[in-house]
């Protein structure tokens, strides 16, 4: 009966809420949904659309699985997992085409591709087909989250670096065709990094967070 | 109830399948419209960048008139296709060209600035992966390319890819494919290709091709070459 009483953010769920984004982080712990992170971190704005993207399909993926729980039966649980995730995907992607057209073109096949996200199908796998609906949102959130994080440190980079922009904006000067015309940093013979437009910086920049994140968490460091 | 029977598997699958049907036919059909409307403000933006009016999607729609004078169904001879069910603008190219050419219906945009006439040409062929396509302004000579705008669906990032790029597209103005202005037989015609490992300085008739996209480069060329011809009708009667 206590846990029937359990407060809505007691610390057992909140630990559900902040260890993905730290100790137990989907993409630099886990190393999952790596896919996905070099494909779509070239600019911060799709980053952050795809981060969205990810936070709804999975906070909702698990509160629904996490209800049908005890109904579904177990030999079909995978098809019936994907089903799922391919209905909140679809959702997702009529959504961006009607209302965010071009993000949604920028981000093509990635958006259909959350599906196959590991993150998602193993997270519902894990820890949605066997707790209450209100930790799997928790958990949901939180698993989405740390790989939300993730994703906008490394768009922040790939883009400031590779572009000069943030979403969008030209922070760093603008870039004529000649150094005279230049203005900001380009006016001092500055010159963008097209390296970190490609994917493979992508698992450069991330393999970086993960030397940062362990150098600060001497948890995650294996003996 | 016992979950693992055969029945209760059937049952269970049955009724989520319908239920998740059912709920994205609802949200398909319920955004359809402002999807559509989307695709529209896309093509009308294509078709302005072409012949230099850079407008964002959404206000497209509304200054499309302004320039656009007149939209066109030709039939291969060059002849207009009255019929008034037939809009040029929704003419879908991608079922078009599978027709015979003789059953196909060709689209052209006549577009007005600042007083000088301009023709657009819808283009629409096969790339490497999959379709590609694009819109070609032409200028009142009926020979030089003033403006073009090359789109695709599947290909190569960072090879094939690069014709949607503006520093490909820009070779394209000023180009010509007659060899005379105003010759429309098939010894004039000569349409603008690309040409791997550069075209010469000069080539009126030539770009460059993209590095690394050769199959995307010739597909590119053999669209061009293909859709502009099927016009060459229309320009020798006017």
């Amino acid at each position: 009966m206590s846990e029937e009483n359990e407060a809505l953010f007691s610390k057992k769920n909140i630990k559900l809420l902040t260890d993905p984004l730290n100790d137990n982080n989907p993409v630099t712990v886990q190393v999952l949904g790596i896919c996905s992170a070099l494909a779509i971190t070239v600019q911060l704005k799709p980053a952050i659309v795809m981060a969205i993207a990810v936070v709804f399909v999975l906070v909702f993926s698990n509160l629904i699985v996490s209800l049908l729980r005890n109904l579904i039966p177990n030999r079909i649980r995978i098809i019936v997992q994907l089903v799922i995730v391919a209905f909140l995907v679809i959702i997702v992607d009529q959504v961006l085409k009607a209302y965010a057209f071009d993000v949604s073109k920028q981000l093509s096949v990635f958006v259909g591709l959350i599906i196959t996200n590991c993150i998602i199908m193993g997270r519902l796998e894990a820890f949605a087909l066997a707790n209450k609906p209100w930790a799997s949102i928790l958990d949901g959130f939180g698993n989405s989250a740390g790989y939300a994080i993730i994703l906008v440190i490394v768009a922040f980079f790939r883009e400031l670096l590779g572009s000069g922009k943030l979403m969008g904006y030209e922070v760093l000067g603008h870039k004529a065709k000649t150094i005279v015309e230049s203005s900001g940093v380009y006016a001092y013979g500055y010159e963008n990094n097209g390296f970190m437009l490609l994917s493979p910086m992508a698992l450069i920049v991330v393999g970086i967070v993960i030397w940062v994140q362990r150098s600060k968490n001497r948890k995650l460091i294996e003996a | 109830m016992n979950t693992n029977s055969n029945a209760y598997t059937f049952i269970f699958a049955i009724i989520l399948v319908t239920v998740v049907a059912g709920l994205l036919a609802f949200t398909a059909t319920s955004l359809k419209p402002l999807q559509d409307e989307n695709v529209r403000n896309e093509k009308m933006q294509s078709i302005l960048s072409t012949i230099g009016v850079e407008e964002s999607r959404d206000n497209a729609g509304n200054v499309y008139n302004n320039y656009i004078k007149q939209e066109l169904t030709l039939k291969s001879d060059g002849t207009i296709d009255e019929n008034p069910t037939v809009k040029a603008f929704n003419i879908n190219l991608k079922n078009e060209i599978k027709k015979d050419v003789a059953e196909q219906r060709f689209p052209i945009y006549i577009a007005e600035v600042n007083g000088k006439t301009t023709y657009v040409l819808p283009l629409q062929g096969t790339g490497l992966w999959d379709a590609i396509w694009g819109y070609l302004a032409i200028d009142a000579d009926e020979n030089t390319i003033v403006g073009c705008v090359f789109d695709h669906a599947k290909e190569t990032p960072g090879l094939g890819a690069e014709i949607r790029e503006t520093w490909f597209e820009e070779q394209y103005i000023g180009k010509q494919f007659l060899k005379t202005t105003g010759d429309f037989s098939a010894n004039s015609f000569v349409s603008v290709k690309t040409v791997k490992g550069g075209s010469k300085l000069g080539d009126s008739h030539g770009v460059d091709a993209i590095s690394g996209g050769t199959i995307t480069s010739d597909k590119l060329s053999i669209m061009v070459e293909e859709r502009l011809q099927r016009y060459l009708p229309y320009f020798e009667k006017n």
